[in-house]
């Protein structure tokens, strides 16, 4: 019981404070190369606890926690700055802009939304003919990317320009058990992350990389893992829950993630199988110290894992997410719950981590 | 040869999960290695030899890993779910049968098809492992499964579910125990999740930073009837490859080949396959780049259960390897 309550102490808090911290997270837009925003958010939180701190090339934030235990393990957590979002290709005048996807989003779910535009984070709105004007034909397909605008008004031109880029203008909500946002994923991750650079585990050192450009293929991630040579890598990031009813009432047997039921551990996605001595770690923490969890339903997806575990002379790499609801569209519902779990589950691991785990063979 | 083959085709081995495959080989290469490790990815390197006046340092890749599944969910009568693990097609999966690391086996079935013509989705394919419930069900999401085929011996040619990469597993064992010592510093790599996209193979030729980087894989044939259209057939010697969609063998690397080949008598081919790569990508771009090449064995049904090579061109491949390491390399 004291082992186990000497892990439990150790665990970062997640209060109003760290909520009130998500919602900044959420609510700032920091699209896929263009992450300055979510950046400074992290810098101001970070600094007064980094041992050392570099942005490096790629506009990855690497801090450093020591330890005083000698010839500690280098334990690398990544977690991503970067969402999905909208680059302005072309100004077609009048305020409208023709423009493109950064990553992965459904151009169905675009019609309507709101967004934030540039530096200055003009406001604008993805529109589309309204139904006075559309025909029953019309209805039945969907709306190409060809066929729609960010419209920012006349007088937002002088602020925007090709190229900027915009994102979903969704605000943060609390609700009840649920959190409500853009960008969760993986915004969840980088709060995490803040939480454990201020509360670092005592027995490792701390390698924190708030990376870029994963929701482009893991850019960031490659090079953070190449300058921080860690000995070991764990991944904090979102994967889309899929927990909805299913209506002919059969066994939903194709997807496994749900809210409420814990983060969810990889075991294997397209772009990683995660190392099996890290799987059982996260599990024997998890029914050690009685943290739900769940396993993240293996397939496809990636995470900055997929790059990292590959440099180098390999990396024992795993990667955890918190779930959410509706991933890669303009909100995202998540439990706080799972959160709070997620950093437990995450910050405990950690803790147990020693080298006897990497004299077995992987 | 046929036994070694034949021991290491039956082990399960699934990418990621290639444990049991590497005990197989360490036990084979153990009193003929300078030095032997496993890496942080799994791979078992040895090397054999040291780098001495004009030598180079030379890796050389096989797989260890194979294609399979993996279980991503048990439903309430004990049918599991289960996604691929590398280029597994559905073809070949219906009535399947499937061996897990524990020795559980499996029995692949379908739900019902409207079209009895028309090709099982994945998502359409279960595993029976003879369960009820998920409660008596002995395998959970997450667990992985290899092809379960016997191996066969026909005389010249063999069949196997693992001859892709297992029959170079053996070709290398063999050339590392018969390779006298000499300049070389040869490391023998038996590498892991190849068929996930070179993992292993990346993580390997960054750590042991080689001169030269040669990779043992299969490639497919065009002796089938109505067949794919290329030259390389069974049971003519070990193809060289010049290209595949990976990799542009470099060609210092296949004159060296060829060289060796003919002045040690070697029958051999020229392979150029349009699809697939093999760990020679991942090292040809490795740090500030390498020499690259690949000795292929050729290879009938690739990624089915039941590969086939012929055992000639196994042996002649062993004679190769054996000679490439042996004689010197300038440039």
């Amino acid at each position: 019981m004291n082992q186990k309550n000497k892990f439990r102490e150790q665990i970062p808090q997640i209060s109003e404070e760290q909520i009130t911290l998500l919602e900044r997270l959420s609510n700032a837009v920091s699209v896929s190369g263009d992450e300055g925003a979510v950046r400074k958010i992290v810098l101001e939180e970070v600094k007064p606890f980094a041992d050392s701190l570099e942005i490096d090339a790629m506009g990855n934030v690497l801090v450093t926690r020591k330890t005083d235990v000698e010839n500690p393990l280098r334990v690398m957590v990544a977690a991503h700055m970067d969402e999905v979002g909208f680059m302005l290709v072309n100004d077609d005048g009048d305020g409208l802009y023709r423009f493109e996807i950064v990553g992965g989003i459904d151009e169905r779910q675009l019609v309507g939304k709101s967004v934030l535009v540039g530096s200055d984070l003009v406001p604008g709105v993805i529109g589309a003919k309204p139904i006075h004007f559309t025909n029953a034909d019309e209805l039945k397909s969907k709306i190409g990317l060809d066929s729609l605008r960010i419209d920012i008004g006349p007088g937002g031109s002088k602020k925007v320009k090709v190229g900027d880029r915009a994102g979903f203008a969704t605000k943060f909500k609390q609700v009840g058990p649920s959190l409500m946002g853009k960008a969760l994923d993986d915004r969840l991750g980088v709060a995490t992350l803040i939480e454990f650079v201020k509360n670092p585990p005592k027995n490792v050192e701390l390698l924190a990389a708030f990376t870029v450009q994963e929701e482009l293929g893991l850019r960031g991630a490659r090079t953070a893992a190449y300058r921080l040579k860690p000995d070991v890598a764990f991944v904090i990031d979102s994967t889309p829950a899929m927990d909805l009813p299913v209506w002919d009432e059969e066994e939903n047997v194709r997807y496994n993630v749900h809210t409420d039921a814990g983060p969810a551990i990889y075991m294997m996605d397209a772009a990683t199988l995660s190392d099996p001595r890290l799987i059982r770690l996260l599990v024997e923490t998890g029914d050690l110290l009685e943290i739900p969890y769940q396993f993240r339903q293996p397939g496809r997806g990636g995470t900055d894992a997929g790059a990292i575990h590959k440099q180098h002379g390999g990396i024992p790499t795993v990667s955890i997410s918190i779930p959410g609801r509706y991933a890669h569209s303009a909100v995202m519902v998540a439990r706080l719950d799972d959160w709070k779990n997620g950093v437990a589950l995450v910050h405990a691991a950690i803790q147990r981590l020693n080298r006897d785990l990497f004299t077995q063979e992987r | 040869m046929k036994s070694l083959i034949k021991k290491l085709v039956e082990t399960v081995g699934p990418s990621g999960y290639e444990l049991k495959v590497r005990e197989v080989v360490r036990t084979e290469v153990e009193s003929f290695a300078d030095e032997i490790r496993v890496d942080a990815m799994g791979n078992l390197i040895v090397r054999k030899g040291e780098k001495k006046g004009k030598g180079k340092r030379i890796m050389l890749s096989a797989h260890m890993d194979e294609i399979g599944i993996m279980v991503t969910h048990v439903d309430k009568n004990g049918f599991a779910r289960f996604t691929t693990i590398g280029g597994v097609h559905p073809r070949t999966l219906y009535g399947s049968r499937v061996r897990f690391l524990d020795g559980t086996i499996g029995v692949i079935g379908g739900e019902r098809q409207d079209n009895s013509g028309s090709l099982y989705k994945m998502e359409q394919l279960f595993i029976d492992v003879g369960a009820d419930s998920p409660e008596d069900c002995p395998v959970k999401t997450g667990d992985v499964a290899a092809f379960e085929r016997p191996f066969e011996d026909l005389g010249n040619r063999l069949i196997s579910k693992a001859m892709d990469d297992r029959v170079c597993v053996a070709i290398l064992i063999e050339a590392l125990k018969q390779m006298q010592d000499n300049d070389h510093e040869v490391y023998f790599v038996f590498s892991t999740q190849e068929e996930v996209g070179l993992r292993g193979a990346t993580a390997a030729a960054y750590s042991i930073d080689p001169d030269l980087g040669i990779s043992v894989d299969v490639t497919l044939t065009g002796d089938t009837p109505r067949g794919v259209t290329m030259d390389v057939v069974l049971g003519k010697g070990p193809a060289v490859k010049v290209r595949d969609s990976g990799m542009l063998a470099d060609p210092r690397v296949i004159d060296l080949m060829v060289r060796t080949a003919k002045a040690k008598d070697i029958p051999h081919q020229m392979e150029i396959l349009l699809g697939g790569s093999t760990d020679a990508k991942a090292m040809q771009i490795s740090r500030a780049g390498m020499p690259a090449g690949c000795v292929s064995v050729p290879c009938r049904y690739v990624h089915s259960p039941s590969e086939m090579v012929d055992i000639r061109d196994v042996e002649n491949a062993v004679k190769l390897i054996k000679a490439i390491v042996s004689g010197p390399i300038d440039f």
